[in-house]
């Protein structure tokens, strides 16, 4: 599971207002190259919440995603690079996602998170 | 990629050993999912670059197919863990990158507008009654653009009605109809294979 798909998964369990983002607890992360695609970066930019990429990103020990945007950024191939490396190159390979209003534990093996509801959380 | 590459690259996708009758684990076969994947590309420009989620993925083929045609991103959402598990070593089959996430269409755990575009072929809803419908509802939910989908010609009316009054869609088009060549994967199946006419949907929002 890599930060997009973080940036994207919310808590669910009925009730819960609050369910986004989720915090995350590393157990085992994994790098894995790819090629970087600066037009899917500016497609992708102005629908992500940028704090909580910032913030899971430094969960993750990058410490290089800037607490803010400029979007005259997104023309900066060595910012591009970081951008992309933080949303699509780490991979949370073992670990869990936290909901910050429950604490609900959901555990992420061989990178799956599993996000299934319990009969009482629905 | 050319649709006879692409449709003879996805009849490698190892497929589903024991399917499980409840969760209507028919496979999608690479003559159905190449000209889904292909279309959604090539007359609406809704896959190359994109995030694309794919609802329901089972093994993962739709998934694939949007990545071999370059999707920006993709990730396959499936209440099944064992699917997953396929899903993921058919990925590393083909050397493309997809996320997955564990979770019930019901309950679906994304938010809003981040994908672009949804694909997914859902139950029929034969088994259990209104699988179908869930599906829908939860794609046009987290769908920002289309939504491309099969559904069994006999309920168009009914399809056309449900996403546009009920789920928010602003488009409901039929695309083409496809004949579903179905396995008898199941003991309940009689004949030994069944075409079933399906349309392919375009929902957009």
């Amino acid at each position: 599971m890599r930060l997009l798909t973080h940036n994207m998964l919310a808590c669910n369990i009925k009730g819960v207002t609050k369910g986004f983002p989720l915090a995350i607890e590393v157990t085992k992360l994994e790098t894995k190259e790819s090629e970087m695609n600066p037009d899917f970066l500016r497609h992708i930019y102005p629908k992500l919440d940028w704090k909580a990429l910032h913030d899971a990103a430094h969960t993750l020990g990058l410490n290089d995603i800037p607490e803010q945007v400029e979007p005259a950024m997104l023309e900066d191939e060595d910012f591009l690079q970081k951008f992309h490396h933080a949303l699509l190159e780490v991979h949370l390979e073992e670990g869990a996602l936290i909901c910050p209003e429950t604490n609900r534990r959901f555990p992420v093996t061989k990178g799956v998170p599993n996000m299934l509801l319990n009969e009482d959380e629905v | 990629m050319k649709l006879k590459q692409l449709e003879s690259c996805l009849g490698d996708v190892t497929q589903f050993s024991s399917p499980k009758v409840e969760l209507e684990q028919y496979p999608t076969g690479p003559h159905i999912a190449s000209r889904m994947l292909f279309m959604a590309e090539n007359s609406f420009g809704d896959i190359t670059g994109r995030l694309v989620a794919d609802l329901g993925c089972g093994c993962g083929t739709l998934g694939i197919a949007a990545s071999l045609l370059d999707a920006g991103y993709v990730v396959g959402v499936d209440v099944d863990g064992d699917a997953l598990a396929l899903a993921q070593e058919n990925c590393e089959e083909f050397e493309v990158e997809m996320d997955f996430v564990q979770a019930s269409l019901s309950e679906l755990p994304l938010q809003g507008l981040h994908v672009d575009t949804v694909i997914m072929n859902p139950p029929f809803g034969t088994r259990r009654k209104g699988a179908d419908m869930e599906f829908l509802a939860a794609a046009l939910k987290v769908a920002g653009t289309a939504v491309y989908s099969l559904h069994k010609s006999s309920t168009r009316t009914h399809i056309q009605r449900a996403a546009v009054r009920d789920f928010g869609a602003k488009t409901a088009d039929v695309l083409c109809e496809l004949r579903y060549d179905l396995p008898a994967s199941y003991k309940f199946h009689k004949q030994k294979e069944k075409d079933i006419a399906v349309d392919l949907w375009r929902f957009t929002k």
